[in-house]
């Protein structure tokens, strides 16, 4: 007490103004960043309760219990491999690979993510690969006593061996629907890679035995239907939150050999270990060319260039937010220009792709609300990413792994909103980034720069997940629990129809119209579109 | 130090100047962080450029939310202690060390990727240069001239240091 009493004594009125002055200063900071908060806190709410997106994940697939699902693999190339690895089957080589990488560098987690991937309770009993090489690496890794695992020299005898439930088809487009209409016809679900078909009446073959064989499940290999942002992106667009949607614009861009399927030829390929002949199937009889078969997709005899490779995957993309089906008209240009390597399948392309009856609903005065352009641009000679952007009257939406809305300065929706100054076009008014805890309507400069980096990724429950491992799990999840695919038959029409549109206005140079009511592409008089798009000697070569 | 010499109330008032307007800076960053749920660290600390392991250490899943706390609490300490004046030599030191570890993160080394800035660095940056402000608070504090400090040792004060 005596001590209290010394320290408080002898002080003056100016000296206690020097002891305690700093606390209205610490008052004044705190309540400022306070109230600054709880300022941008409640215009921020206010603004997404205006927008009401709902953020969601997709539901996740049902249970993987029950006996182990017997599947087959047709094709253990590139794609295949890739497959096997989501379903939980890696190759030795790759598992030794993968170890001495994360040896060497820590951060490489891919073999501790593959190890940690939930198992889908599936025997992988049989393959079939036409190239030696390949069959005995895949037997030589996944045929062991607790998964036996047999080859077959041909998919007819695989589909029939009664050894599989399911198949995987991961070949050369050309054999993409003959394959899947011989499983289907066999019992068998299946997965086939994209794009669904090769010609225009496979197309309709394979929708045709997909309806006569209802209880068989059908997936198509657009595995970005996955993505957590695209339900978000959905809601959105019901909300009408971008309004009348007028150009949607997507690309391809790549700029390296691998890129633009200049894939290693294997040097032990031959005719001793190919078998060629199975290889070529319905295209035009050649002799041996070990290019053809480890680089088809360069040509159009057995793949389909940009146009069934890559556009496939952006228009079912957008398919898969926008559901705008089957293009009524579609012009595509473009020419072999940055690869002149004897491919015949463009490496520059554009495909304008027309929606005249299209709409996402309108803020403005009726007559305003229809039409839309999706265009694809295409090129494998740069690799600048130009991103997905949806061009709406009230809103522009970019969509990839996030969703981002940016008002338009001259938008009817938020007219006020901007007026007031409580939208600014410049800033998002809307984020969805699937890794964070919540929605933002404002991010930060340097928020953006960190998630454009790819940087702030988490992914379902905090682990990274890859798509392709969620695409094969709905598809057998469906077979086991019931329920459709969420790209099946139908949406796999849509694709390929699509695709083939947009080859045949390249090869031809004439504006494709689809007749949605008969289910036809329209031909001229004496055209016969398939061979049109098979047809193998056009080069456009500018 | 030369016991004797005296700062004039300027040259002390000038001391006093930079400590608040540091613990003021310090202060509303803690605020905001700590009154926006979702801030977190890990953007910052995943995209180091030097010393990646280590920040990456600290943005990881079972790390990054004891960092985001001890980051805002930190933040919070240092500009209290430095406002109120009180215990501002271990504030400068824990300044210092919050400042220097942002420094390091991106670094506006020759060569490395200068990262989301409002200005152009070489060497330098305000990181730095904060830092080296709380040096000179540390060695010249002022606590006993304002601050709570000069209730407790009002005495000792006037004997040692040049500053009140």
């Amino acid at each position: 007490m005596a001590t209290d009493k010394n320290l408080f004594k002898g002080f003056s009125r100016r000296e206690w103004l020097k002891i305690l002055g700093g606390i209205p200063i610490f008052g004044a900071v705190w309540t400022a960043g306070f109230r600054s908060n709880e300022k941008a806190l409640s215009e921020r709410n206010l603004l997404l309760e205006t927008l009401n997106i709902k953020a969601s994940a997709p539901p996740a697939s049902g249970p993987m219990t029950g006996e182990p699902l017997r599947v087959g693999l047709i094709g253990f190339g590139i794609r295949g491999e890739q497959l096997m690895r989501s379903l939980g089957f890696a190759s030795t080589e790759w598992i030794d690979d993968m170890a001495k990488s994360a040896a060497e560098n820590p951060d490489d987690k891919r073999l501790a993510e593959f190890q940690a991937q939930e198992s889908l309770n599936v025997k992988l009993t049989a393959i079939c690969d036409i190239f030696d090489v390949r069959a005995k690496k895949a037997l030589k890794s996944f045929n062991t006593k607790e998964n036996p695992c047999k080859r077959y020299k041909t998919h007819l005898e695989l589909f029939n061996s009664g050894e599989v439930d399911a198949v995987i088809i991961a070949t050369p487009d050309h054999w993409h629907a003959p394959m899947a209409i011989a499983a289907i016809e066999a019992g068998l679900h299946v997965y086939v890679e994209k794009p669904m078909t090769h010609t225009i009446q496979e197309t309709y073959d394979l929708r045709e035995a997909c309806r006569k064989n209802p209880d068989i499940k059908f997936a198509v290999g657009h595995q970005h239907r996955q993505t957590q942002s695209f339900l978000t992106a959905q809601d959105a667009i019901a909300k009408n939150t971008l309004g009348h949607v007028s150009l949607v614009v997507t690309a391809t861009n790549r700029n390296d050999d691998n890129g633009a399927w200049q894939y290693d030829i294997h040097p032990d390929a031959s005719t001793e270990t190919i078998d060629w002949d199975a290889f070529l199937g319905t295209a035009p009889q050649i002799p041996f060319n070990a290019e053809h078969f480890f680089r088809w997709r360069k040509w159009w005899a057995y793949g389909s260039g940009l146009s069934g490779d890559l556009l496939t995957h952006d228009y079912d993309r957008i398919n898969c937010v926008l559901k705008m089906g089957i293009p009524k008209y579609i012009t595509g240009s473009g020419g072999v220009y940055t690869h002149r390597d004897g491919r015949n399948v463009p490496d520059v392309m554009q495909i304008n792709m027309d929606f005249p009856e299209f709409s996402t609903g309108t803020s403005q005065t009726p007559g305003k609300e229809k039409g839309m352009t999706l265009v694809y641009s295409a090129t494998l000679g740069n690799q600048f990413d130009r991103g997905t952007i949806l061009m709406g009257h009230d809103a522009s939406m970019e969509l990839g792994n996030m969703v981002t809305i940016y008002a338009d300065p001259r938008s009817t929706k938020y007219k006020d909103l901007i007026k007031e100054n409580r939208v600014d076009p410049s800033v998002p008014i809307y984020q969805y980034d699937p890794s964070a805890n919540g929605v933002d309507a404002v991010t930060s400069a340097t928020a953006k720069y960190f998630a454009n980096k790819g940087l702030l990724w988490t992914y379902r429950d905090g682990k990274r997940v890859d798509s392709t491992f969620l695409h094969l799990r709905e598809w057998m999840s469906c077979i086991r629990n019931g329920g459709n695919p969420s790209c099946g038959i139908t949406e796999g029409f849509e694709e390929a129809i699509t695709a083939h549109m947009g080859g045949l206005s390249y090869k031809i140079g004439r504006r494709i119209e689809w007749d949605a009511e008969n289910e036809q592409i329209i031909a001229l008089p004496g055209e016969n579109l398939d061979e049109i798009l098979l047809n193998n000697d056009d080069v456009f070569i500018s | 130090m030369d016991q004797t010499s005296r700062f004039t109330s300027l040259q002390t008032g000038s001391l006093v100047l930079l400590r608040l307007l540091i613990g003021w800076h310090f202060l509303y960053e803690g605020v905001i962080k700590l009154y926006s749920p979702s801030w977190t660290a890990k953007g910052y600390l995943l995209s180091a450029s030097f010393m990646e392991s280590f920040f990456r250490w600290m943005a990881s899943d079972a790390i990054i939310p004891i960092i985001d706390t001890l980051n805002i609490g930190a933040l919070l300490l240092v500009g209290f202690s430095l406002i109120i004046g009180f215990k501002t030599n271990w504030a400068s030191i824990i300044g210092i060390g919050l400042l220097l570890l942002y420094y390091l993160a991106h670094p506006p080394f020759p060569g490395y990727p200068q990262g989301p800035s409002e200005g152009s660095y070489w060497l330098v940056n305000k990181n730095l240069i904060e830092a080296a402000a709380l040096f000179v608070i540390y060695l010249f504090p002022t606590q006993y001239a304002f601050g709570l400090a000069k209730l407790f040792a009002k005495q000792k004060t006037v004997l040692t240091n040049p500053i009140n």
